[in-house]
């Protein structure tokens, strides 16, 4: 047998068929729903009388029009009613359907890319298919984990299969180790920034090499949530014991015998030495530094110190327009330093940084000092807030001015209707900074929590550093 | 789904790069969408619902479109098929671009919605001439798997066998898979037998 990918070892284990040219009848092991989509993946499932395969690998979580104030109000507190019905849709027909559902009220929800890792839905060896394109995430812990649409899920949901092109590889090394002020997002700044927004087209990543091998889970997951706006289809990094360490003991993890097969099998989830990749790239830990997004596509992305781009200055036209249009709806000027731009608002969490790291990082910020613009915080999950309320960060952020609320997408797309009014600047920990992604003519910035912080103690953008003892 | 052959039609000189997602298909609109009007919403109207005149899909010039021509990354960002299903809602049965988001392009083969990639130097020169010549029908030939106008090209496009073959016979992946029903049948019980946490 000649030298594997992790990748295409998880690839071959799961081709059901493969036709000319590749295209493979994949088997998928779970299918991450939210209510955003639900309706209409089962209104289309419906339409063709079909039933869903295997109802125990569907997950249906309510995480994007939830509300993140007054959730002890309940449904009834939801004043949207566009809103409340479809989440009680998908509570009332995910168990009608017989699938596993995560509701509003649970104690388990959160953002399904939150929640499916901390409680071991998440493992190695899996391929995840999701109706959000941030399913990527789930790669972190040795899945393939990717987006789909709705009518691909509604294929999931009734045969447990998806027709997908066999990927081309690319491995990101990143070698040393990140400095002390770095963090996992501002790694996966920087390689969007040198690589582009279609710098992992058409592939699957494997992140790996010794300052990805030091990264915690939670760390992990900040990293291959970004894969998509890397351009690539998922983003994975091989299993080991960290992520052993992490899966062992939580509810849907394997448990007593099943446990030791299982890390065998985990253990052999490794790119074999010798396997190629269709493209390699290597990048220096030691360079990362603290970035942010200063337009509307992640490919703009800068270290906060440095100049905003002079479009003039810029050899390809495509990208010089693009600079010049960014520049126009962010208010923004070539030359501009980053750095201290006046913001109105902070957004602190996400799929990408709504985990417990994520607000310990932030609060260590926040601690003792005072917020200069409105800023909230969103724990990703429930279990989230508990934790982090147990360990007192609730108070850290209420006594600096932020809003401690309720987990879900919230401000991230704004679907709840947690939206900016047009033309306001937010300092943001999410992942797009698309124009309008925040609510129409909204201005976007994406950085890091302890960045995001910063921003909101200084009123203007602003690193760790930056913050006055 | 809409068998996919030859499309002759307008098409619309956009060219701009890095069309995402939230832009075909904001997501505010996505609990009830109003198809007819959600394609590029903000880009097509002012917040009063008037259109931009200045945008080129409101060019009467490109009136009745069926084609949209872009540069880099078209349907870049989430997996919302509504940015797909926008596109026939407004009339659009091809998008012409360099690259195209992954996931917006796999949507793309389940509604019937081509995405045809051409090297940046021919999107240019078709660029160029959609400019010069406003209203210039493109045909887009799926069988022979090229792009002309009157004034230039053939371009060959490449194009995955299966994914052409289901296009030209209208047939969705659920289709396809139904002949594969014993396939994943068989798939399963050693799969689970192997790997039974996994049941």
């Amino acid at each position: 047998m000649p030298p594997q990918t992790l990748v295409d070892k998880i690839w071959a284990r799961h081709a059901v068929t493969v036709l000319d040219g590749n295209e493979t009848l994949l088997y998928v092991d779970r299918c991450l729903l939210h209510e955003g989509f639900w309706w209409n993946i089962v209104d289309s499932l419906k339409s063709r009388n079909l039933a869903i395969h295997r109802p125990s690998n569907i997950i249906a979580c309510s995480d994007h029009f939830v509300p993140t104030t007054d959730r002890s109000g309940g449904f009834g507190a939801i004043a949207d009613e566009r809103r409340r019905d479809l989440i009680l849709r998908l509570e009332t027909e995910g168990a009608e359907l017989g699938v596993n559902v995560i509701g509003m009220m649970d104690e388990r929800q959160g953002i399904l890319h939150v929640v499916a890792p901390e409680t071991g839905i998440t493992q190695p060896g899996m391929v995840i298919a999701g109706s959000d394109s941030h399913t990527s995430t789930h790669g972190a812990l040795g899945a393939i984990a990717f987006g789909i649409g709705t009518t691909e899920a509604m294929h999931v949901l009734a045969t447990e299969t998806l027709w997908q092109l066999q990927p081309k590889t690319m491995r990101i090394t990143v070698a040393g180790r990140l400095p002390a002020h770095a963090t996992a997002k501002d790694l996966i700044l920087t390689i969007i920034a040198r690589l582009g927004i279609d710098g992992g087209a058409g592939r699957f990543v494997e992140y790996a090499g010794p300052a990805i091998e030091a990264l915690t889970i939670e760390e992990r997951l900040t990293v291959c949530n970004m894969s998509i706006e890397l351009g690539a289809r998922a983003g994975t990094i091989a299993p080991d014991e960290t992520t052993f360490a992490y899966l062992a003991g939580r509810p849907h993890a394997p448990s007593g015998a099943h446990w030791d097969a299982a890390v065998d099998f985990w253990k052999t989830l490794r790119t074999d030495d010798g396997a190629t990749f269709d493209r390699e790239v290597s990048i220096d830990g030691a360079s990362v530094a603290p970035m942010s997004t200063w337009g509307t596509s992640l490919d703009q992305t800068i270290p906060l110190d440095a100049p905003i781009p002079d479009p003039a200055a810029e050899p390809d036209s495509s990208k010089r327009e693009a600079q010049a249009r960014s520049l126009a709806y962010m208010g923004l000027h070539p030359g501009q330093r980053l750095r201290d731009v006046p913001i109105d608002y902070v957004f602190i969490g996400s799929c990408t940084n709504g985990r417990l790291d994520d607000l310990r990082e932030a609060a260590a910020v926040v601690r003792g000092r005072h917020a200069a613009v409105p800023a909230f915080v969103s724990p990703g999950s429930r279990a989230v807030k508990r934790a982090a309320e147990a360990e007192g960060l609730d108070r850290i952020f209420v006594d600096a001015g932020f809003e401690w609320r309720d987990s879900g997408c919230s401000m991230c797309a704004g679907a709840n209707g947690d939206t900016l009014e047009p033309g306001r600047r937010c300092a943001a920990t999410s992942n797009r900074n698309f124009p309008g992604r925040q609510g129409p003519g909204s201005r976007t910035h994406i950085m890091s929590p302890a960045s995001a912080a910063a921003s909101a103690i200084a009123g203007r953008i602003a690193g760790a550093a930056q913050v006055p003892a | 789904m809409t068998p996919f052959r030859v499309l002759d039609a307008v098409a619309v000189p956009l060219g701009e790069s890095n069309v995402d997602t939230d832009q075909l298909a904001p997501s505010r609109f996505l609990m009830r969408p109003v198809f007819a009007k959600l394609l590029l919403h903000d880009r097509r109207y002012e917040r009063d619902g008037t259109p931009r005149g200045e945008f080129v899909l409101n060019d009467p010039n490109y009136a009745g479109a069926q084609i949209i021509v872009a540069g880099r990354n078209f349907g870049v960002g989430s997996s919302r098929e509504f940015a797909v299903l926008a596109l026939p809602a407004a009339g659009f049965r091809c998008i012409i671009a360099s690259s195209f988001g992954d996931i917006f392009a796999s949507n793309c083969y389940q509604n019937g919605v081509l995405p045809v990639v051409l090297p940046e130097a021919f999107i240019e020169e078709l660029l160029a001439v959609l400019r010069a010549w406003p209203g210039l029908h493109v045909t887009v030939d799926l069988p022979a798997q090229t792009v002309h106008t009157p004034a230039c090209g053939p371009y060959a496009f490449a194009i995955n066998s299966a994914r052409k073959a289901c296009l030209l016979e209208g047939l969705d992946d659920v289709a396809l898979t139904g002949r594969y029903r014993r396939a994943i049948a068989r798939f399963e019980d050693t799969y689970y037998r192997d790997l039974p946490w996994l049941a």
